[in-house]
């Protein structure tokens, strides 16, 4: 027997199919489409968590995706725990182990209950008022208390093992809920010849009519024509049927995002599926079914377990087969709770009593409960009840009545009506419109290409929603372009005709401030604390939500909000439109950090660069870092040798030796077409019409407001030919930079931009033995001084392959870079490398090749620079023509502010304590006496122990930096302040004679 | 996620394939090396941020790598019109409105009759 609530004969699950799941240690049995609720349900468990503020025993609220309460950690082995799983939502498989959360030392006594007591001193809005002083108790006491009380669930701690899968889709109709509505607006999407998507967050096709027992459609049962329909659907080829598929988003153009979940209702688990399946679709039309949510009572205590929504309690019997108790009493405002009784009474349930808040029911089923023998109590209200642990009873009066009449119950069905679920709608910036006789916001001003149907949209009559889906169906599928021919006829018929509802507090919730009548079941929110947000003068629903935390838990206040609304505008005396509603946001139930993520984990979280000599350097035990997206070499270290000895070493050995350094991360762009020279010029600061082919120039590139954007080496190969380099990182931007302005301010000029950065792999070979280190590799270029001086640029052959030779240097050495269609580099660099390392010269990394350029002072850009530095700032003057009559930022630089004197201007910085390294980043100052806030000049921007200069070395900003040539200055830090001396910004071989050798 | 066509490739493509680049219609003085302060600062930094209708540059970095001009509505997101660089800016009350596309439930109240 899989519960003794399991009722014979009731439901649709097969009594033989069990599956067995553990809860708090209690090991029960379930049957296969439980879910959690529905088997602790049939096991008589109600109570199944604490609150998360007062810590008050709590059970099963509904049975949807609107559950506020029943929150449990579900998992299947130690890596796959989840906290914070709704228990009306998860499916039962066999082996699955449940734990409730929030209490201790157990859910039925737990510590923190206490909380209640004292919640006079937690009133809303008590966390602004308390834990204000002393300023220092924050730190030390408050924020860990909070942190420790916050929170519901225990976040998993182990890797998540499962894998998530991606999908992009275009479709002509999605339609989003399968209930009545969404079947047959799909159904006759379907049959014009749409492409349809049919999706439904529960694991069957049905919606309401998974409970409501009484409804016909074309003369079958509802719930078994939904299937029939659902089995038709999945069986055409132009529609896809995903059920457990949740639209969580609604977002631009009709982009709908969807979560299928894939696995977590199986007990086997296939390896190859993935856990979940993120659906990305791009719909023509949309049609939104997403059907309506029943509001709970506001009245005292009406938190206990055993008090669920009515249709709740209907789905439990009618869908699962089990009742929700023994003896039920049901608490209404609106005609659809009296089915509950009487789908109970007929199953054989006791049904204590009907109490009706409004004087006047609905005739017809008013005269049914007659007829069934319940008794009914119109004009009457729940005003309290009793029971520890569940609800042992009921406490009725009439309204505005003395004396209360208390009622035996161990369950308690409740309804207030039906809120349409306007939440897709909504995301879609769609405008809601307040229906005044119906007391519900419905869709309005539509913002995108969707449509509204059934409840959703206030349509109540089934055979209204049916036309109104079949026609939206078919027009949605018509306007997408499908040309197909059947048209679809449908009938409906429900049981009863529902009147009613009612939003805001009821009698029971009592105008005082002392009543538990929640609204929020998930924050703890009451009645109470909504007329003390406004008493405090809170008179934005949005200020109310945020001071009492209305609606902002996981539930998203799919229950709360319309309460939460009405109780406001009743107390600011104002009507409910002009409270107005919050804004509903993705995504519409939680959904996992896992589908979000998807792929994007561990390696495939960021693409990775590599260069063609990356697997050498690895091989050789480089050290890498990252610089954008690449992985360049760092250092190179020998065995016992740390960072600083490795680069120390390294930059020796270029200087003495020689050096090979990968340099092909270097931006490259090929500059082709008759006007290139031309357009150089304008890109550049520099003049590029008088370069001569097989020569090179060094090219400061800025942006039209004057300030340094790039900088590289550029080689003019033949007239029309130029071969540009630019920084690592600023290769793409760029690029992005050129094609800017030779498409849209130059589009004349005959020019075409080419990225070649990865069909090139660069080999920068550096120090006093380079020369001698190529030479017998390269073929056609003649090496010598004479031919080929420093800035030449020639093609030919080296190792038998093409390359393009570059003499130039980024270290002040005699150097080449040696550039070769990017499959050839490891096989060149080997070659030159067989070379190099017998005559005693070293791979170097981009540590080393940051230390010799500031030896030299060659600077970075975006390390030297931060894009408020103009040429002039950083030294560059002599690369800006003072010829051309146009270049991008001629104009900005001639802006006051950047001629005005006390600029901060590049320099070097010499340590007066030669051995003390200055940390990049500090700030200099004059007068290192001067109070807080001292005037700070500027600061470091490249640091390093130079071991060729045996020394300290340091480039910085500085206010006027280059008139100060000479000056001590200071750098304070934490625990000293550091003299240091303005000098120029080369450190090593002044002459700049090594260049040349 | 916006749906954007391109005007070079002739088609819609997702967002992803593409940067926006700032305003459209804002060209470069020829003679700029001799303009005023007010000027430059006109030219480079003064932009107008509208509720509503902005003309705008897009590039389709990843397609076909063309700087192209759109008229967007920056409340709805809504792209009234692309086209291609160069082209005068577009007289959008002469344009079909693509408002028209967007049914109402009212618009279907007949249908369903």
């Amino acid at each position: 027997m899989s519960g003794v609530n399991r009722i014979s004969g009731a439901g649709r699950l097969t009594p033989a199919r069990t599956a067995r799941f553990t809860f708090d240690g209690r090991t029960l049995t379930a049957l296969e489409g439980d879910t959690v609720a529905s088997a602790l349900i049939a096991n008589d468990i109600h109570l199944v968590g604490r609150s998360f503020k007062y810590h008050r025993p709590r059970g099963i609220l509904s049975a949807g995706a609107e559950e506020p309460n029943a929150l449990l950690d579900v998992s299947r082995d130690a890596a796959r725990r989840q906290p914070n799983v709704r228990a009306t939502v998860q499916e039962v498989f066999d082996g699955m182990k449940v734990s409730s959360q929030n209490r201790w030392p157990s859910l039925a006594f737990d510590v923190g209950g206490f909380n209640d007591l004292l919640s006079p001193f937690f009133a809303a809005g008590f966390y602004y008022k308390t834990f204000m002083w002393p300023k220092a108790a924050w730190h030390s006491l408050y924020e860990p208390f909070i942190r420790r009380a916050a929170g519901l669930g225990v976040a998993p701690t182990e890797p998540d093992p499962d894998h998530y899968a991606s999908r992009y889709t275009h479709c002509d109709v999605l339609v989003v809920g399968a209930g009545v509505a969404g079947l047959a607006a799909a159904l006759a999407a379907a049959k014009a010849g749409a492409k349809v998507i049919l999706c439904d967050e529960q694991p069957e096709v049905g919606g309401a009519l998974h409970y409501d027992s009484g409804t016909l459609v074309d003369g079958k049962p509802g719930y078994a024509w939904a299937q029939e329909t659902g089995k038709a659907l999945a069986d055409m080829d132009n529609v896809t049927v995903l059920t457990r598929t949740t639209a969580f988003g609604y977002y631009n153009h009709n982009f709908v995002g969807l979560v299928e979940r894939v696995t977590d209702h199986l007990a086997a688990v296939d390896k190859t599926l993935p856990r979940e399946r993120l659906w990305q679709v791009r719909a023509k039309k949309v049609i939104l079914a997403n059907g309506a949510i029943e509001r709970h009572m506001v009245f005292a205590n009406n938190d206990r377990p055993g008090i669920m929504l009515a249709s709740a309690g209907r789905t439990y019997l009618n869908h699962f087969g089990v009742a929700v108790g023994k003896k039920v009493g049901i608490y209404t405002a609106h005609d659809s709770a009296y089915e509950a009784a009487f789908d109970l009474k007929k199953a054989g349930v006791a049904v204590a009593v009907i109490v009706d808040c409004r004087e006047q029911p609905g005739e017809a089923v008013l005269e049914k409960a007659r007829h069934l023998g319940i008794e009914v109590l119109t004009g009457h209200s729940v005003v309290n009840t009793t029971g520890k642990l569940r609800i042992a009873s009921i406490s009725v009066a009439r309204n505005g009545g003395r004396g209360a009449r208390k009622i035996a119950v161990d369950a308690l069905l409740v309804s207030a009506g039906w809120t349409p679920s306007v939440h897709l709608f909504s995301q879609s910036r769609g405008k809601v419109k307040f229906d005044a006789a119906t007391e519900r916001f419905l869709p309005g001003t539509y913002a995108q290409d969707c449509l509204s149907i059934g409840t959703c949209n206030g349509t109540d009559d089934l055979q209204a929603t049916i036309d109104e889906a079949l026609a939206a169906g078919e027009l949605a599928a018509r306007a997408a372009g499908a040309e197909g021919g059947a048209q679809v006829a449908l009938t409906g018929q429900n049981a009863f005709e529902w009147t009613g509802g009612m939003i805001g507090a009821a009698e029971g919730a009592g105008p005082d401030t002392t009543v538990k009548a929640f609204i929020d079941f998930q924050h703890d929110v009451c009645a109470k604390d909504i007329r003390l947000a406004v008493r405090e003068g809170m008179h934005s629903v949005e200020h109310i939500k945020r001071f009492t935390t209305n609606g902002m838990a996981s539930d998203q206040g799919k229950l709360s909000n319309m309460h939460g609304l009405a109780i406001a505008a009743e107390a600011l005396g104002k009507g409910i439109p002009e409270v107005g509603l919050t804004t509903f946001r993705q995504p519409y139930t939680p959904i996992t950090f896992g589908a979000i993520v998807n792929h994007s984990r561990g390696s495939l979280f960021d693409p990775a660069r590599k260069t063609p000599m990356h697997a050498w350097e690895e091989a050789q035990g480089a050290e890498f870092e990252d610089v954008g997206n690449w992985k360049r070499a760092w250092f190179y270290p020998k065995a016992g040798e740390d960072m600083h000895e490795a680069v120390a070493r390294e930059c020796k050995t270029v200087r003495e030796v020689a050096g090979v350094f990968d340099a092909s991360t270097l931006g490259k762009i090929e500059v082709v077409g008759p006007d290139a020279a031309q357009f150089l010029n304008l890109m550049y600061t520099n003049a590029w019409d008088n370069l001569k082919p097989g020569r090179c120039r060094y090219g400061i590139m800025l942006r039209d407001d004057g300030f340094v954007y790039d900088d590289g080496v550029v080689g003019r190969l033949a007239e029309d030919r130029f071969h540009v380099t630019t920084t690592t990182g600023g290769a793409p931007r760029v690029l992005h930079h050129m094609e800017d302005y030779l498409q849209t301010e130059f589009p004349h000029l005959k020019v075409w931009l080419t990225s070649t950065t990865e069909q090139w792999a660069v080999i920068a070979v550096q120090g006093p033995k380079a020369r001698e280190i190529i030479a017998p590799l390269v073929e056609g270029i003649d090496l010598s001084n004479e031919a080929f001086p420093h800035m030449s640029v020639a093609e030919g052959r080296i190792c038998g392959v093409p390359t393009r030779l570059f003499r130039m240097s980024f270290t002040g050495e005699l150097g080449f870079e040696v550039n070769v269609p990017a499959d050839f580099g490891q096989a060149v660099w080997e070659a030159i490398w067989a070379r190099a390392e017998p005559m005693g010269a070293c791979a170097y990394g981009t540590e080393t090749m940051h230390v010799l350029r500031a030896e030299k002072g060659y600077i970075i850009v975006g390390q030297d620079t931060d894009g408020t530095l103009t040429p002039h700032d950083a030294g560059l003057s002599w690369a800006v023509s003072k010829k051309k009559p146009d270049f991008v930022g001629i104009r900005g630089l001639k802006r006051p502010d950047l001629v005005k004197d006390g600029r901060k201007q590049l320099v070097g910085l010499l340590t007066k304590d030669p051995k003390v390294v200055l940390e990049e980043g500090a700030q200099i100052v004059a007068d290192p006496n001067e109070p807080k806030p001292m005037t700070m000049l500027g600061h470091v921007t490249s640091s390093y122990w130079s071991s060729n200069c045996g020394r300290s070395i340091a480039m910085a900003v500085v206010a006027g930096g280059q008139a100060r040539l000479g000056q001590t200055l200071y750098v304070p830090m934490a625990d000293r302040t550091i003299a240091v001396e303005v000098s120029d910004m080369v450190f090593f071989d002044k002459e700049g004679g090594r260049l040349h050798g | 996620m916006l749906l954007i066509y391109c005007p070079y490739c002739e088609e819609e493509r997702s967002e992803l394939e593409f940067r926006n680049a700032g305003d459209a219609h804002i060209a470069r003085p020829t003679n700029i090396a001799d303009i005023s302060d007010e000027e430059f600062e006109a030219y480079f930094f003064l932009r107008d941020n509208p509720k509503g209708v902005i003309f705008e540059r897009w590039r389709h970095i990843h397609g076909c790598s063309r700087f192209f001009n759109a008229a967007r509505d920056t409340v709805s997101d809504r792209f009234l019109t692309t086209y291609k660089a160069g082209e005068p800016k577009p007289d959008l009350d002469a344009q079909p409105k693509t408002a028209a596309t967007v049914e109402t439930y009212e618009a279907l109240e007949g249908a369903a009759q």
